[in-house]
């Protein structure tokens, strides 16, 4: 592979094919976590560690692991990273921990990382599975911070509070608390997926789609008139 | 709080106040795709409220034996590999036992191993210290609650496809704003407790 298909590795997950935005997997983090910016950018570098751990791993093990007890073989791989990266925060980012709880360990089941595993990392090679990894980690971390910069910004006047970077806007300033409550979670992302869209000058999804659920093979179709389609082949 | 007190304010919170779907924001990737249809919401309510109460109730147990053995770190680990056994297991035993049942609920198993308010009912009653009973209890009550917020949304969703959004709304922008207006009705019942 050319120096520039290393290139697009890496550069694919930023904008084109971002998770979040394009996408539209790991919703629950994207909504959850997103009512600072600061605790948005930790989950962000959270995951990113445990997707380019994870792609590393199974990259490496995909001559060995058999087809059919892989996906098992991959949550145990991805629960393993979320493990280490539980002991890291709590050792090193106490606050950090304690303010996304249960959604530290919930990365196990973000669909962005088994998705990954078995659309990219089962089938490459270790350096373009790695930049596939940084890459879809890093357009997550940017499409978090930019939620949860909009929702800290709207609902509590302030950017980045609790760090050295803090600011603070002028007193005075309306609080739209709502923007912190998941309803402004549910607001916010729609606005900017709207936004994507207008920017890339691509129809919004119409559908929170199946096609890069790590399930799509085994799921038979989520509704009754989706399986008739798809039985059909006209999907 | 008497025991039945406890069973009470978890049913209402569950549903109501603390709204796994809408006020938690756990498991928006079924309430956003399987949403569409009022016969497939309540498919895949039922099939959640079922394996969220097993659930429960396998890991439970495994909990205490972690703790005895002070592996409590390899919760992650060992829950989501008994959910994910779990719901194959039920998936064949539905499969050769009950037909009907398969049909049903049958195509919304496999999606359940990935559904993250099924992983974190069981890490929450693990952090909030319930017994096994309450535990149980806990799970089932938020399976209620999930299938009650997908029923309402259903409703909305068949609203919105009728309606006339502006174009750059169209599809899954219009789809989030709505269930932020929904999200908010429920905010009206924090205090209730």
């Amino acid at each position: 592979m050319s120096g520039k298909g290393y290139l697009h590795e890496f550069t694919k997950g930023l904008l084109k094919e971002n998770p979040t935005l394009v996408g539209l997997l790991g919703m629950c983090p994207t909504l959850a976590v997103t009512s600072q910016a600061v605790n948005a950018l930790g989950m962000g570098l959270a995951t990113m560690f445990v997707l380019v751990g994870s792609n590393l791993v199974i990259s490496l093990l995909r001559k060995v692991i058999p087809a059919t007890v892989k996906l098992p073989c991959y949550i145990v791989i991805i629960a393993g990273f979320v493990t280490i990266v539980d002991f890291l925060l709590h050792g090193f980012a106490p606050e950090l921990h304690e303010s996304l709880g249960t959604f530290l360990s919930l990365i196990t089941v973000n669909c962005i990382i088994l998705g990954r595993a078995e659309m990219f990392a089962c089938k490459n090679r270790v350096l373009p599975s790695i930049l596939d990894g940084l890459g879809m980690g890093a357009g997550f971390t940017l499409s978090l911070l930019a939620i949860g910069s909009v929702r800290e910004i709207l609902g509590c006047s302030t950017w980045m509070a609790g760090t050295p970077i803090a600011v603070h806007l002028p007193a005075g300033m309306p609080q739209l608390s709502i923007f912190t409550s998941t309803a402004g979670g549910f607001m916010t992302l729609g606005l900017l997926i709207a936004l994507a869209g207008v920017l890339t000058r691509k129809k919004p999804p119409a559908e929170v789609g199946c096609g890069a659920c790590p399930m799509a093979k085994r799921c038979t179709g989520c509704t009754p008139e989706e399986r008739e389609a798809r039985k059909e082949g006209t999907v | 709080m008497t025991t039945l007190q406890t069973i009470v304010s978890i049913f209402l919170a569950s549903l109501l106040t603390d709204n796994y779907v809408l006020s938690r924001s756990l498991g928006i990737c079924p309430f956003l795709g399987v949403s569409k249809k009022l016969d497939s919401s309540l498919g895949m309510g039922a099939a959640v409220i079922f394996v969220m109460g097993c659930a429960a109730a396998v890991t439970w147990p495994i909990y205490q034996l972690l703790q005895r053995l002070g592996l409590e770190y390899l919760k992650t680990v060992a829950f989501i590999l008994i959910i994910a056994l779990f719901v194959q297991l039920v998936e064949i035993a539905m499969k050769k036992l009950l037909p009907p049942l398969y049909r049903a609920l049958g195509v919304y198993l496999p999606l359940i191993t990935t559904n993250c308010a099924v992983l974190g009912v069981t890490i929450n009653n693990i952090d909030d210290g319930y017994g096994f009973g309450l535990a149980v209890w806990n799970a089932v009550c938020v399976g209620m609650g999930f299938t009650l917020a997908l029923v309402i949304f259903s409703g909305v969703r068949s609203r919105i496809e009728a309606a006339d959004v502006p174009e750059m709304f169209k599809g899954v922008p219009a789809t989030l704003v709505a269930a932020a207006i929904v999200s908010m009705s429920f905010s009206a019942f924090s205090g209730m407790i």
